[in-house]
């Protein structure tokens, strides 16, 4: 068995220090090892975008990440977006829009909305569609998913005119 | 997932060194994307995995006026998000803007689509129609490869034990020139090309006449496909329709696709033709200055 390896990594803006194998994938390492339970495992290849987290600011499946490549790494997960109790405007959107019913692909779709509102802030229907492709939701037939980032973006950018 | 040592080399000598060492038994790790899913489904056994994102040389993204050094690690997203990359090399960034979806593309670099060798690669046909060249590091020195001759067959490439591939260079784009990358699939996204033509062409300073084009296949045949009689057909002839559907009767001649889950090995040949001919179209706009849709069924 490969000797486990101390890894230290920002999540959430609070510094970690873990052992893992090499083996474990960061899903795993966040799941099993750090107790962040809040990333889900789908597929565990790739395509359906569950297990979405935040790496080094760019989104990525973190089924097809090592723990051990993580090491100096920033990472965002689901557990980082809300501050308390207060959700941020995606939650707020995905919650009134019905944009999910069994949840588990929930984490993911917000984890990517939140990267997709960053770095285009007013998005088109088909801009939404297409960043969001490596994300599958079997229930809701992805409409209302597709609304409610829409209904998030509106919120953020009223928000942000608030702010100045 | 099987039990793997992980090695995280800073510098080629000491990756080449890693790697050699191994004799086989290791596998360099770029973005992940297939390695790890290989490796879970029990594809690949390695016993050591050497991640190569901490060398430099791998991550290298230079354009100058001799071209486009591409380092074998340099994720999608980095390529087309450099304006004058997916202007002056349009049909590698529209190959990295579809090889997987937004999360894959953080990750998943072009070096490693040729390394993996799938015959239905997005990213190698364009590498191919735009002259790259495969840098290679080993225990016995440096070599270079051109693209069209790396794989040899579905997973297997030129690469010996030992050696690693550092970076693509290309060639600096020729005046009026332009390229294009494009795949069928049944979906919009997030899908393995049934068949994928890449294409570049240089035309003459009217713009009206084909000088040369370089066209290359993928999932038509046991690798990436570079058919240089398509090019050698439309080389001197109008850039007109007649020319175009010359191409495409070429290309359809010198495919041996296989039939299986994504279509039958008639269909393929279809499909070579026409988007053969949509592709060289393309090329030839884009060489004239004009803007192409790359919307999917436009």
């Amino acid at each position: 068995m490969a000797k486990k390896r101390v890894v230290t990594t920002t999540i959430n803006g609070d510094t970690h220090e873990f052992l893992c194998q090499p083996r474990q994938t960061l899903l795993e390492t966040l799941r099993d090892v750090l107790g962040l339970t809040g990333t889900k495992e789908g597929c565990s290849n790739g395509n359906c975008g569950a297990c979405t987290v935040h790496l080094n600011g760019r989104p990525v499946d973190s089924c097809l990440v090592l723990g051990v490549e993580v090491e100096g790494a920033e990472i965002r997960t689901i557990e980082g977006v809300a501050c308390g109790s207060h959700l941020d405007e995606v939650q707020e959107a995905f919650l009134e829009g019905a944009a999910l019913q069994c949840g588990i692909c929930t984490p993911g779709f917000i984890m990517q909305t939140e990267s997709l509102l960053d770095e285009n802030p007013n998005p088109t229907e088909d801009e939404i569609r297409f960043y969001l492709a490596g994300n599958l939701c079997r229930c809701t037939g992805y409409d209302k998913i597709v609304r409610s980032v829409q209904c998030a973006a509106e919120k953020r950018q009223t928000a942000n005119v608030g702010d100045h | 997932m099987r039990d793997f040592e992980y090695e995280a080399p800073t510098t080629l000598a000491n990756a080449i060194a890693v790697l050699a060492k191994n004799n086989g038994s290791a596998r360099p790790l770029a973005g992940g994307t297939d390695l790890i899913d290989h490796v879970r489904c029990g594809r690949l056994e390695p016993d050591v995995v050497v991640d190569v994102k901490k060398i430099d040389e791998l991550n290298v993204l230079e354009l100058n006026d001799s071209g486009l050094r591409l380092g074998a690690a340099t994720p999608c997203y980095r390529i087309y998000g450099c304006p004058e990359i997916s202007q002056q090399y349009a049909a590698l960034t529209d190959s990295c803007r579809i090889i997987g979806g937004i999360q894959i593309q953080s990750r998943a670099s072009v070096g490693g689509n040729i390394c993996n060798s799938g015959p239905a690669a997005d990213s190698t046909p364009s590498v191919i129609v735009l002259g790259g060249i495969c840098v290679i590091e080993g225990p016995g020195g440096r070599r270079e490869v051109p693209a069209e001759e790396f794989c040899t067959g579905p997973g297997k490439n030129v690469l010996k034990p030992g050696e690693l591939l550092v970076e693509i260079k290309f060639p600096a784009r020729p005046a009026n020139s332009g390229s294009h990358y494009r795949r069928f699939i049944p979906r919009n996204e997030m899908d393995i090309a049934v068949v994928g033509v890449g294409a570049s062409v240089v035309l003459d300073d009217s713009k009206e006449n084909i000088v040369s084009a370089r066209v290359a296949l993928g999932a038509v045949a046991p690798t990436p496909l570079y058919v240089p009689a398509v090019g050698d057909a439309i080389a001197g002839q109008p850039a007109n329709e007649d020319t175009l559907r010359k191409a495409g009767a070429v290309a359809k001649e010198l495919v041996t696709p296989i039939t299986d889950m994504r279509g039958t090995a008639e269909y393929r040949v279809h499909l070579t033709g026409v988007l053969t001919e949509r592709v060289l179209q393309a090329a030839i706009s884009r060489a004239r200055g004009e803007a192409i849709c790359t919307k999917i069924g436009h």
